[in-house]
């Protein structure tokens, strides 16, 4: 009994040891959250995306980077169908789990169900922190309020802002500081229990204490959640995520690992950016 | 899938105006009716509403004023027409001739009407010069007055008048606007009128005059509270920069503020001109309702004058329905909404190059 | 030493520029003064208990010319007649009208369409009051038969009022930042979901303020009214029947003014009658004006 246990054990080892020498470039399906396939994006005349391919994995944090202008907001927009607000043309195909989010009769409030996102600049509703975080949650059903207070602590719990605000919950959102402000706006956009939650500069608006206590969160939520985080500051992107994407003029240079895009990239145009020589 | 596309670019093409949006293309071309119950579709109805009402308003006033224009076009031209085929026996034919008549009268019938020179409904004279002399007269004495007043209150109260005092002025004026205009015109009546026959020694003190003064202010919260509104708008950096240049208040009111501002004082006094000649009840009480062109001279304002609102007003209801006298009065109700609907028209347009121009920071 | 002076005279507050300037408000507020001062000082002398809550006596009820004008006894008829008239073209105007703003400024795109529909509204709140009676006669007790009614007042007042609410409430959705809209579209809400749960909640201050300042235009109207809804008396104390004709404070202020023969006797009844509806007007316009400015001091969060 001993001998088939030990050697169950060895077979699945075996296993784990085979997975560890295979080059993690090569991702297995289940793996990917995410899949962009030829993607290009026009605003008018406007070819604001072109021919993107990429795979962002499951419950990793990718981190796009790039200068100003280059399409990083606009390409995480097209992950949850937001750029439909900007009148945007798409062709090519994203996929979410398998599913193109693009294909006609797609149901638009199911996928940002799925795919939450939080914006550069706080914008919490004017309303209470309770009601701000449960707003979620009541558009989609939700209406028992013991349910709610549940919903509403665990969201605050996750963004580690439940030990400030527990006793205020009633009080108006802007009494709360810019830092407190973006956790809520990240409660909020957790309190519906997305899968994939975009980034959009989270912290350009913040001072280095707010942003340190939003990286750990980060850092934290990809346990559960897929995260795309799009930041102008590099060193951001090489402590808080595991993969890097580098744009430039709309179109993806390069899509590695953070340590490879950091220290050896292969492309020169993202070593010329990495290293400060443009951006 | 390729059909999907072609069905995209369809809808795109064939509605260009106001383009649906990426997540209203999900629904099926073959689905109308459901677009039409979406909240998109119903307040959609909605806001075509005052599309309808205006048309409404103008069909019910051409319909009703159709009759007097046909009518003064008629004597010009179709009745010779008519008598001369009566004449040559091809008096079978009259129903093809009356068609042809209609359409060559409601041209001739409009010049005449507007330019006939008696008002005189009892004996069939349906001119309304007078009624438009009228209106012109109040309203260019009410403007005469209104403009110099408004504009030099705004740029008090825009520049001059320490704040403390300013909130309490603005929303005065603003109350100013709010008073009924019968109230006005009863006001009007009961002081102004006997006070203008005292001072001026006339008969009966309803004069153009009282319509002027009544008039003036009832436009000038109009003017104050806009042209305030363009000169507080003017950016700060214009007014420092002349400061720093070493002008004084009043030389950069003068040479800078007003005219950055002129586009909005201009959209102001345009919209007074259009309140005050759609102006009813003030004008009918003091005005003294008779319906001659008052004379060019020094008693200009001292006559009795009868404005294009305060006839349709007071004729109203001693008309019976279908006669020629109803139809003249929805006639000038016609010019009416034609003169106020171009008033109103160039108001916007002023008013929109003078938002491009500051970005509608008001 | 002069030019000392002169840089202290610039520096200095109350200089020629200030007095000369002030003349032109001074004139305005002086006539405000005046005109309420006359109403209220001549219609005081009228107002009672009696006044208000009374009906309508004497020269109507028998007949005769008593020289006691009609409002001698009281003007509560007058005052059910334009409240009533008041709330059912609020009904109208309110509903249309914040559909139609929304319509505007949430779905429609900028562009020719959305310019045209904007001056449609425009221009219908410069059409005359009294070309709007027209209108209202022509058709609704004309062509729809409704006749001198309580009916047809509710419609064209209602069309008038429109505007002045679609104006407001499209200023009021303006100023509400996109990024609202944005974060609510971003947690799954449809697009009429966060019209109604977000935008519109904070857009009510500006709302409320166009409903009451159409209210209060609504109130003072004369001339849409003159042939299409009033009348000079009917003998009910309030409208029992929306077919019937109303009487309305502003007909009746004019209708005072203008035809009553014996005019020393019947100026006071007549100022109290323009007390009463002045009071009721500017009680709306000081409300909304209140609401505004609560509605402005909330708003500095953003």
């Amino acid at each position: 009994m001993k001998m088939m246990v030990s050697v169950l054990n060895k077979l699945s080892t075996l296993n784990n040891r085979e997975d560890r020498t295979v080059k993690e470039k090569r991702t297995r399906t289940r793996d990917v959250k995410i899949e962009v396939k030829n993607l290009n994006l026009w605003f008018g005349k406007n070819h604001v995306l072109k021919n993107i391919n990429l795979k962002i994995l499951k419950n990793k944090v990718t981190a796009i980077i790039g200068p100003s202008g280059c399409g990083k907001t606009t390409l995480i927009r097209s992950f949850n169908r937001m750029v439909d607000l900007d009148g945007a043309r798409v062709e090519g195909e994203v996929l979410l789990d398998g599913e193109n989010i693009y294909d006609y009769g797609a149901n638009v409030v199911a996928i940002r169900e799925k795919v939450g996102m939080v914006f550069q600049k706080p914008n919490p509703f004017p309303m209470s922190i309770y009601d701000n975080v449960a707003y979620g949650p009541r558009i989609h059903g939700v209406n028992n309020s013991k349910e709610l207070n549940k919903i509403v602590e665990y969201s605050l719990k996750m963004a580690a802002l439940w030990d400030e605000v527990k006793d205020r919950l009633n009080v108006n959102a802007y009494e709360l500081s810019g830092g407190q402000q973006q956790r809520l706006c990240i409660a909020r956009a957790l309190s519906i229990n997305p899968e994939v939650l975009l980034m959009d500069e989270p912290c350009s608006a913040l001072d280095p204490i707010a942003t340190s206590k939003i990286e750990d969160l980060i850092w934290d939520l990809k346990e559960k959640i897929t995260v795309v985080i799009v930041t102008h500051n590099m060193q951001q992107a090489a402590r808080v995520s595991q993969y890097t994407a580098f744009m430039y003029l709309g179109e993806l240079i390069e899509y590695d690992e953070t340590e490879k895009i950091f220290e050896n990239p292969s492309e020169e145009r993202t070593r010329d950016y990495i290293t400060g020589k443009f951006g | 899938m390729i059909l999907g596309k072609r069905l995209r670019e369809l809808l795109k093409n064939f509605m260009r105006f106001g383009a649906p949006r990426i997540d209203v293309m999900r629904l099926k071309v073959a689905e109308p009716l459901k677009r039409l119950f979406s909240p998109e579709g119903l307040t959609g109805l909605c806001a075509l509403s005052s599309f309808i009402i205006t048309m409404l308003i103008l069909f019910f006033l051409v319909q009703q004023g159709l009759p007097i224009i046909q009518e003064m076009g008629y004597w010009q031209y179709g009745q010779y027409v008519t008598l001369l085929l009566k004449e040559m026996g091809l008096s079978d034919y009259l129903w093809l001739h009356a068609l042809i008549q209609v359409n060559g009268n409601i041209i001739i019938g409009f010049v005449n009407f507007v330019s006939g020179s008696t008002w005189d409904p009892s004996s069939y004279e349906f001119g309304i010069l007078p009624l438009i002399a009228g209106t012109i007269t109040v309203v260019g004495g009410a403007l005469i007055i209104a403009v110099p007043i408004g504009i030099l209150s705004a740029i008090h109260l825009s520049e001059y008048c320490p704040s403390k005092i300013r909130n309490v002025v603005k929303p005065v004026i603003e109350l100013l606007a709010g008073i009924p205009s019968v109230v006005y015109g009863f006001v009007g009546l009961a002081v102004l009128v006997p006070y203008i026959a005292n001072i001026f020694n006339l008969r009966s003190g309803q004069t153009a005059l009282a319509g002027a003064i009544i008039l003036s202010i009832m436009i000038l919260p109009t003017i104050v509270s806009i042209s305030e509104d363009a000169i507080s708008s003017v950016p700060k950096s214009y007014k420092e920069a002349s400061f720093a240049l070493g002008a004084t208040h009043f030389q950069t009111v003068r040479k800078v503020l007003l005219p950055a501002a002129i586009s909005g004082i201009t959209a102001s006094i345009i919209l007074a001109v259009g309140r005050a000649l759609g102006e009813t009840m003030a004008v009918l009480m003091v005005c003294g309702g008779v319906a001659n062109i008052p004379p060019l001279s020094l008693e200009l304002f001292f006559t009795s004058v009868k404005p294009m609102t305060a006839a349709i007003a007071a004729e109203m209801g001693e008309t019976a329905v279908g006669t020629l006298h109803y139809s003249a009065l929805f006639g000038v109700g016609l010019v009416l909404f034609i003169i106020t609907y171009i008033v109103n028209f160039v108001a916007d347009t002023i008013n929109a190059r003078f938002k491009k121009k500051f970005g509608g920071v008001r | 030493m002069k030019a000392e002076k002169e840089l202290t005279a610039v520096t200095k507050g109350v200089g020629l520029g200030e007095i000369l300037f002030s003349i032109p408000t001074l004139l305005i507020l002086a006539s405000f003064i005046l005109i309420m001062g006359v109403v209220i000082i001549n219609g005081a002398q009228v107002i009672n208990w009696e006044f208000i809550t009374g009906t309508p006596g004497a020269r109507m009820l028998y007949g005769t010319p008593l020289g006691l004008p009609l409002s001698y006894g009281g003007i509560l008829p007058m005052i059910f007649g334009t409240l009533a008239l008041v709330s059912g073209a609020i009904c109208i105007a309110v509903p249309l009208g914040i559909l139609s703003a929304i319509y505007i400024n949430e779905y429609l795109h900028e562009g020719r369409l959305k310019s045209f529909i904007i001056q449609t509204i425009s221009n219908l709140a410069g059409v005359p009051s009294i070309v709007f009676g027209l209108f209202a006669f022509a058709f609704f007790c004309k062509q729809l038969d409704f006749g001198v009614s309580l009916l047809s007042g509710w419609l064209v007042l209602g069309f008038m009022a429109l505007p002045i609410i679609v104006k407001s409430t499209e200023e009021a959705l303006k100023t509400i930042p996109k990024s609202f809209r944005e974060a609510s579209l971003a947690l799954g809400a449809t697009k009429w979901e966060t019209i109604t749960k977000t935008v519109l909640p904070v857009a009510a201050p500006g709302i409320s303020t166009g409903t009451i300042l159409g209210i209060g235009r609504v109130a003072g109207e004369t001339a849409a009214i003159l042939f299409a809804a009033a009348v000079f008396y009917q003998s009910n104390l309030y409208p029992t029947n929306i077919f019937q004709p109303v009487m309305a404070l502003t007909y009746h202020l004019y209708y005072e003014a203008t035809t009553s023969p014996f005019a020393a006797v019947n100026r006071p009844y007549e100022f109290g009658t323009a007390l009463v509806l002045v009071g009721l007007v500017l009680l709306f316009v000081i409300f909304a004006i209140y609401i505004r400015n609560k509605g402005l001091k909330r708003r500095k969060g953003w």
